[in-house]
C-alpha cells in the first residue's frame, strides 16, 4: 500500500515510516501543511495519515479540500488535543478515523490497514469465511465446519468486525469505537471478557484456533497460526 | 509637582476630593435642587404679587367709581360722609380730599404734598407717605389714583401695599431657610453617600485588591440589610470561595500528580536500569515489554486527567441530544455484565416500564456511567465475594436519576466527599487497580450537565446516584433540533 504521512514532528514520523515500511508498506512524508497539500493533490495514495496542527497550514482544511474536490482517500487524522469534540471535529471536516497523540504504532498501523480495506472496491460481502468459520451477515447465522455457533447479537458484531478485518489486527480500542460506538477507555479491560467468551464459542475443541490474541496491539482473526 | 507649594498642594487635595462620587454627588444634588427652590420661589413670589397688585387695583377703581357716584347724587356733602363712612372701615384705604387752594377737606391720611394729587391717574401708582403709628409718623408705600371733581376739589383714593412687601420679605426669608437647609441635606447626602454606599465599594475595591496580591482568605462583609451592595458582596464572595476552591483544587492535583506519577516512573526507571545492566537479552525484552505497559498506564493516567479538565473547564456542552437513559445503561449492562459474571457476581438494570429521556452529551454520561459500574464491581465487593450491582432509574418532574448501587463494604461517611477528588484512593481499595480519577471524571461531566450527585450508604453497600435535568436547565446550551 502506498501511505503519505503528514507529521512536522521530524522525529515521530521518521519512526512511523520506518515502522509502516517493516510492515511492508511504500510510505511518503510531508514536513508541513503547504507540502502535504501538494503531496495528496499530485500522488496517489491509499491512506493518508494527517496530523491536525502543521507549520504553514491546519492538517483539516487540507482534508476539506480534499473532500471538496471529489477525492475520497481514506484519512487517519492525528491530533494532540485528542478528546470527544476534536474527533468529531475531525470527523466533520472528512477524516475517516482519528487518532489521539500519544498513540501505540501498533494502533496506527492496525486503523491504517483497516482504512486501507475499507476502500478496496467491490462489491458489498454478504458472508466472510476464515477457515472452516462462516459468518452470514444476511441470515445472521455463524457455522463452524458446518456447525451452527449461536451468538449474542453484540458478539456477532464482534465477530463481524474482526472477519470483516480477517488478517489484520484489530485493536480493543478499535473494537470498543466500532461495536459499542464508545470512544473512550473504560478503566477495566472489558474487551479482553468479552473476546475469551467469544473465543470459547468460536475456537473451544477446535484442532485450529482462528481467533489469536497479538500481544501488546490486540486481536486477529486469521487461519494458521501466527 | 513642587511640594512646597502649600496652595498646590491644597489644590491637588481638592482635586482628589471633588473626584470622589460622594462629592460629585453631592454637589449635583445641591445645584439640582437650590436651582428648582429659586425657580419655585420667584415664580411663586412672582404670581402672587401680581395678584395681590391686581386686588388692589379692582379696589381703588371700585373706590373711585363709588366716590364719584356719591357725589354725583349728593354732591360734596355725601362724598365726604361716604368718604368718613369709610375710613372707620378696618381694612381702610387712603381717603384724601384737597379744595382747590389745596388745603385738606377730609381724608384719613395726616399729610401729603400737594403734587400728590396733581395729576388725573388712569391708572394707580404708588406713593410714599407717613401714616401715625404707635405715637409716630412711619413711612408707608400705597397705591393712589387721584382725579378732580368738577368743582375743582381734588380726591385721592389708595390702598396700602405694606401688605404685599411683607409676603415679598416672608417668600424671600423662606428662600432663605430652604437654601440653608439644601445645604445641610447636601451635606447628609455626602455623608450617607461616602460613609456608607461608596465606603462598602471601597471595600470591595479592597478585598480585591487583596486578593490580587493573593490573599483569597478574604472575605466581603455582608451587612444582612439584603440591598444591592449586600447581593455584591455575597456574589463576590461566592465567586472568591469558587477560586478558592479550583486553587485549592490545581495545588491538591498538582502535588497529586507530582507524588502519584512519580511512584510508576520511578518503576520504569528501575526497569530500564535494571534491563541496561542486565546480560540476558530475554531478561532484557521482558524488562521492555513491562516498560511499554507502565508507559500506557502513564498514557491513559494522562489522557483521563486531560479529560476531565476538559470537561471542567467545558462552558459549553457540545453534541447535545437526547439520550434514552434505559438503553444507554442496557449498553453499559451488556458490556460489563460478561465482567461481573468473570467475578462470579452479576450487574443488572432494574425494572424500567419506559424510556427515561434526558439532554446532553451522549458520550460523557456513558462514561461516567461506565466509570461507576466499573467502581462498583471493582471495589464493591466484600473480601472473597461476588460483586453484585444493579442500576436503576427513576424520574421526577425535572431530573432523571439514575443510581449504581453494590452491596460492597460501603464508603465511610467522611471520605464520601473526598472520593470525587483527583487521585483519591481510599485505603481499603489501595491496592486494587485504578488511577483514582473515574469518580472525579463523574463529577465533573454531572457538573457540566447541571445535574447533582450524591452517595449513600446501603446495609451493606453503597449506592451513588447521578441526577441529571431532563431538560431547562439547559437554558444557556443549544439543543440540536433532529
Amino acid at each position: 500500500m502506498r501511505i503519505l504521512i503528514v507529521e512536522d514532528d521530524r522525529e515521530a514520523a521518521n519512526y512511523l515510516v520506518k515502522a509502516l515500511k517493516e510492515a511492508g508498506h511504500a510510505v511518503e512524508q510531508a514536513n508541513d501543511g503547504e507540502d502535504g497539500a501538494h503531496a495528496v493533490a499530485t500522488g496517489a495514495f491509499d491512506v493518508v495519515v494527517m496530523d491536525r496542527m502543521l507549520p504553514r497550514r491546519d492538517g483539516l482544511s487540507i482534508v476539506q479540500e480534499m473532500r471538496a474536490r471529489g477525492d475520497e482517500t481514506p484519512v487517519l487524522v492525528l491530533s494532540a488535543l485528542g478528546q470527544v469534540d476534536d474527533r468529531v471535529d475531525g470527523l466533520k471536516a472528512g477524516g475517516d478515523d482519528y487518532l489521539a497523540k500519544p498513540y501505540a504504532v501498533s494502533e496506527l498501523l492496525a486503523r491504517v490497514e483497516a482504512l486501507a480495506r475499507r476502500r478496496r472496491p467491490g462489491e458489498v460481502e454478504t458472508s466472510y469465511r476464515v477457515g472452516d468459520l462462516v459468518l452470514d451477515r444476511l441470515s445472521h447465522t455463524v457455522t463452524r465446519a458446518g456447525e451452527e455457533i449461536v451468538l449474542q447479537p453484540r458478539e456477532f458484531r464482534l465477530l463481524e468486525y474482526l472477519m470483516k478485518n480477517a488478517g489484520q489486527v484489530v485493536t480493543r480500542t478499535m473494537l470498543l469505537e466500532n461495536v459499542w460506538d464508545y470512544h473512550f477507555d473504560p478503566q477495566t479491560n472489558v474487551i479482553d471478557v468479552h473476546m475469551s467468551r467469544l473465543r470459547a464459542k468460536i475456537d473451544k475443541g477446535q484442532e485450529k484456533p482462528l481467533l489469536h490474541t497479538v500481544r501488546g496491539a490486540g486481536y486477529m482473526v486469521r487461519e494458521g497460526v501466527k | 509637582m513642587t511640594p512646597s507649594n502649600p496652595f498646590a498642594e491644597g489644590f491637588r487635595a481638592l482635586r482628589r476630593l471633588l473626584r470622589t462620587t460622594a462629592v460629585r454627588l453631592s454637589l449635583l444634588y445641591l445645584v439640582v435642587f437650590t436651582a428648582f427652590s429659586v425657580f419655585l420661589v420667584v415664580v411663586v413670589t412672582h404670581d402672587a404679587t401680581r395678584i395681590l397688585t391686581q386686588q388692589v387695583h379692582e379696589a381703588i377703581d371700585a373706590d373711585v367709581a363709588a366716590l364719584q357716584d356719591q357725589y354725583r347724587r349728593g354732591g360734596l356733602v355725601r362724598l365726604v360722609y361716604a368718604l368718613e363712612d369709610r375710613t372707620r372701615r378696618p381694612d381702610a384705604g387712603l381717603y384724601y380730599v384737597v379744595d382747590t387752594a389745596g388745603n385738606p377737606i377730609a381724608g384719613n391720611v395726616a399729610e401729603l404734598p400737594p403734587a400728590a394729587l396733581a395729576g388725573e391717574d388712569e391708572e394707580p401708582r404708588p406713593l410714599d407717605y407717613l401714616r401715625p403709628e404707635g405715637g409716630r409718623d412711619v413711612r408707608h408705600v400705597a397705591l393712589v389714583r387721584a382725579f378732580a371733581l368738577d368743582n375743582g376739589f381734588r380726591v385721592l383714593v389708595g390702598r396700602d401695599i405694606g401688605e404685599r412687601e411683607r409676603l415679598r420679605t416672608v417668600f424671600r426669608k423662606a428662600f432663605r431657610y430652604v437654601a440653608a437647609l439644601m445645604v445641610v441635606i447636601a451635606g447628609v447626602t455626602w455623608w450617607f453617600l461616602s460613609r456608607r454606599v461608596l465606603r462598602r465599594i471601597d471595600e470591595v475595591s479592597w478585598a480585591s485588591r487583596r486578593i490580587v496580591d493573593g490573599d483569597l482568605s478574604g472575605r466581603l462583609p455582608v451587612s444582612g440589610s439584603g440591598d444591592e451592595f449586600d447581593r455584591l458582596a455575597a456574589g463576590v464572595n461566592e465567586m472568591l470561595e469558587r477560586i478558592g476552591e479550583l486553587m485549592g483544587g490545581v495545588k491538591g492535583v498538582s502535588d497529586a500528580i507530582a507524588h502519584d506519577l512519580k511512584t510508576p516512573l520511578t518503576r520504569l526507571r528501575n526497569r530500564v536500569e535494571a534491563a541496561l545492566a542486565s546480560d540476558d537479552p530475554e531478561a532484557a525484552h521482558q524488562a521492555l515489554e513491562a516498560v511499554l505497559e507502565e508507559s500506557n498506564g502513564l498514557i491513559r493516567t494522562f489522557d483521563a486527567l486531560l479529560m476531565i479538565s476538559r470537561v471542567e473547564a467545558g462552558s459549553t456542552l457540545s453534541n447535545v441530544t437526547e439520550i434514552d437513559l434505559v438503553a444507554l445503561a442496557e449498553e453499559v449492562v451488556e458490556l460489563y455484565e460478561p465482567v461481573a459474571e468473570e467475578a462470579g457476581g452479576a450487574l443488572v438494570l432494574g425494572e424500567c416500564r419506559q424510556k427515561y429521556v434526558v439532554h446532553g452529551n451522549r458520550e460523557l454520561i456513558a462514561q461516567a456511567l461506565v466509570n461507576l459500574v466499573d467502581n462498583a464491581i471493582k471495589y464493591g465487593r466484600r473480601d472473597g465475594a461476588a460483586p453484585h450491582v444493579e442500576i436503576r432509574i427513576e424520574q421526577d418532574a425535572e431530573t432523571v436519576t439514575v443510581s449504581v448501587r453494590d452491596d460492597g463494604p460501603g464508603v465511610p461517611e467522611a471520605d464520601r466527599a473526598r472520593i470525587f477528588e483527583r487521585f483519591t484512593r481510599l485505603e481499603a481499595s489501595r491496592n486494587a487497580p485504578g488511577s483514582g480519577l473515574g469518580l472525579a471524571l463523574v463529577a465533573a461531566v454531572v457538573r457540566l450537565h447541571k445535574g447533582e450527585i450524591r452517595v449513600d450508604g446501603l446495609d451493606p453497600g453503597l449506592m451513588v446516584s447521578l441526577r441529571l435535568p431532563k431538560t431547562g436547565s439547559f437554558g444557556r446550551y443549544a439543543i440540536p433540533r433532529a
